[in-house]
């Protein structure tokens, strides 16, 4: 396996002009439209996967914490999706959707969900069983112990989910590029294609830079509400 | 009309035999503070929560102030009622402040009022005010349980519950919790239900005693006193265990039993005189008071030499009871003794008389 991707890569760098540089400057800035236009393809792409896919995920795991017996089935489907290989998802979409943006999103969608479910049920459980109890016994209902008591106490597990899901999120974008779809992954195919070295390093590096950014992000924004998590050294759980 | 009253309570959960509770009947009197203790299983903790409705009872009738409580709306219900459990259960996402003002927040007070009441409580509780803005994980085990104290009496409800409120701190900080407690019930006078499975936690804070056995089952209510003195049954005098007589003697005041006149004699006596009080009094030394005021004493090597008492140098107890400490601390206060006797006298050293180990072992036996 890795021997066989090992010879396809040196068979890639026979065919580049060994004189040809890594990055040719001038066609990043004579492309510059397009490379914004990729970017904000990528952005959009990723947030429709992880926004849809927490809409769905956050309900599923309110109930499921509510009601046991949903876990079992929620876990099952969503793990059943997670399995499905990005390519052979959206192949198996194509007779269905055909070339447009949902044989993309549903796939990325159906990945974030798995994720999404399960950090925000686990954040749900974590929450301290005396801390339930003592809230119900002053009186909260059972609407305001969700909203002021567990989804807060949730969030640093909540965002830890959401961070993994907008990361593979922005890297299975790039797969999209089979269909025209796929961001900055769209640069990656064309340097493949044509033997030119630098759409492809201008995809890969502006993939990981966005996954960086949007990592640090998130982070920030887990800081921001909650404070009272770093005094807690609230542990984070990730699946 | 009892504050609260359990009329043949009784909780079975589905799929066992034997209930948690079974007939179980209370009254509890406005003001008062009542402990539930007894073995695990004995269903203490079930029976408090059946109080707020955090378990619903199967059978028999629960009236606080006068009205059944599964007619009330258990959340409205709840919001009355103070709750305090063993590990506080603070919010971890809420400073302090937003603690302390939880209920009066689910009650709709306005800001100023909430925390007005914020302000009194730190007071109250003599709580350090720069904890406010903190969040619980900032705050020591003591600290936090006495947050949770204060955030129960928030609202300032007649009743306040609370499961084995002082067991998750250390016994130094919980001796202190259960003084504090006593100082503030005494101010307060609410009518106080708690879970304890600590026998002198329980003859500590309570005014009277429920123990159950296995299944609910109420074995004796009375006070403390009473269960030391007259216990029920074997059950009861087990589970109080071993020291009974002691336990008892912490719950007498010096006051409250008749004290001895002792040997004294004033500082004009002659040194003959003083020689007789002791021989008479049967003890190795003789008090020296004066107008009531309690200056020493001397001994018989002492007096060598000395024509008066005056001329003598009483010297001062080392140890020397209250009539508002118990037996038990005379107790202590006789056996580390070298005279074998407790002196008792006021702080401001007025003579009482004296208390002998004979004296309190009556009391024992009694």
């Amino acid at each position: 396996m890795i021997g066989a991707v090992l010879q396809q890569v040196a068979a890639l760098v026979a065919q580049i002009d060994p004189d040809e540089p890594l990055v040719r400057w001038i066609w990043i800035s004579d492309n510059m439209d397009e490379i914004v236009g990729r970017g904000l393809q990528h952005l959009y792409l990723t947030l429709v996967a992880v926004v849809v896919g927490f809409v769905i995920a956050f309900p599923m795991a309110i109930l499921a914490s509510r009601h046991r017996w949903v876990v079992r089935p929620a876990t099952w489907i969503s793990g059943v999706l997670y399995t499905i290989p990005a390519i052979a998802f959206i192949f198996l979409l194509l007779p269905l959707t055909g070339l447009s943006l949902t044989t993309v999103a549903v796939p990325l969608i159906a990945y974030s969900l798995l994720i999404l479910f399960r950090n925000t049920l686990a954040g749900l459980d974590a929450v301290d069983r005396d801390v339930k109890e003592a809230a119900l016994g002053m009186g909260f209902s059972s609407r305001q112990l969700l909203w002021r008591v567990e989804v807060p106490l949730a969030l640093p597990v909540i965002i830890a989910g959401l961070r993994i899901a907008t990361v593979s999120a922005i890297g299975l974008v790039t797969v999209a590029a089979l269909l025209g779809r796929g961001g900055f992954g769209q640069f990656i195919l064309e340097g493949v294609d044509r033997f030119f070295p630098t759409p492809l390093v201008v995809g890969v590096v502006l993939s990981v830079a966005f996954a960086i950014v949007a990592d640090l992000l998130l982070v920030g924004l887990q800081r921001l509400v909650t404070p009272w998590a770093k005094m807690a050294g609230t542990r984070t759980v990730a699946t | 009309m009892a504050m609260i009253s359990l009329q043949q309570i009784e909780k079975r959960y589905p799929g066992t035999s034997a209930p948690a509770v079974r007939a179980l009947s209370l009254d509890i009197e406005e003001g008062e503070t009542v402990a539930l203790v007894g073995p695990s299983g004995c269903g203490k903790t079930t029976t408090l929560k059946m109080i707020n409705r955090l378990i619903e009872p199967t059978g028999g009738v629960l009236l606080l102030q006068g009205t059944d409580v599964l007619q009330r709306d258990p959340v409205e219900l709840r919001r009355g009622i103070g709750y305090v459990i063993q590990h506080t259960g603070l919010m971890p996402h809420r400073t302090i402040r937003q603690n302390m003002a939880t209920v009066p927040t689910l009650l709709g007070w306005d800001d100023t009022r909430a925390a007005q009441r914020v302000e009194e409580l730190t007071e109250i509780f003599d709580l350090d005010p720069e904890l406010l803005d903190r969040y619980p994980a900032e705050l020591s085990g003591g600290q936090r349980q006495r947050v949770g104290v204060a955030r129960a009496l928030a609202a300032d409800p007649p009743v306040m519950l609370m499961d084995e409120p002082f067991a998750a701190v250390d016994p130094i900080v919980r001796a202190r919790l259960q003084d504090q407690f006593l100082d503030i019930q005494e101010r307060l006078k609410k009518t106080i239900v708690f879970v304890t499975h600590d026998v002198d936690e329980a003859i500590k804070l309570s005014d009277r005693i429920a123990i159950l056995n296995v299944g609910g089952v109420l074995e004796q209510f009375a006070p403390a006193e009473e269960i030391l003195r007259e216990p029920a049954n074997d059950f009861v005098r087990e589970f109080v265990g071993a020291e009974r007589g002691l336990k008892r003697l912490a719950l007498i005041k010096v006051g409250d039993i008749p004290l001895e006149a002792g040997p004294v004699v004033a500082p004009s006596a002659t040194a003959e005189e003083a020689r007789a009080a002791i021989e008479a009094g049967g003890f190795d030394f003789v008090s020296v008071v004066i107008d009531g005021e309690l200056l020493g004493w001397i001994d018989r090597d002492m007096l060598d030499g000395a024509t008066t008492v005056s001329d003598t140098t009483p010297r001062p107890f080392n140890a020397y009871v209250t009539a508002r400490d118990s037996l038990r601390q005379a107790l202590d206060a006789i056996v580390t003794s070298r005279s074998g006797v407790a002196v008792v006298a006021t702080h401001g050293q007025h003579y009482k008389g004296i208390l002998t180990l004979e004296r309190i072992s009556k009391e024992i036996i009694s």
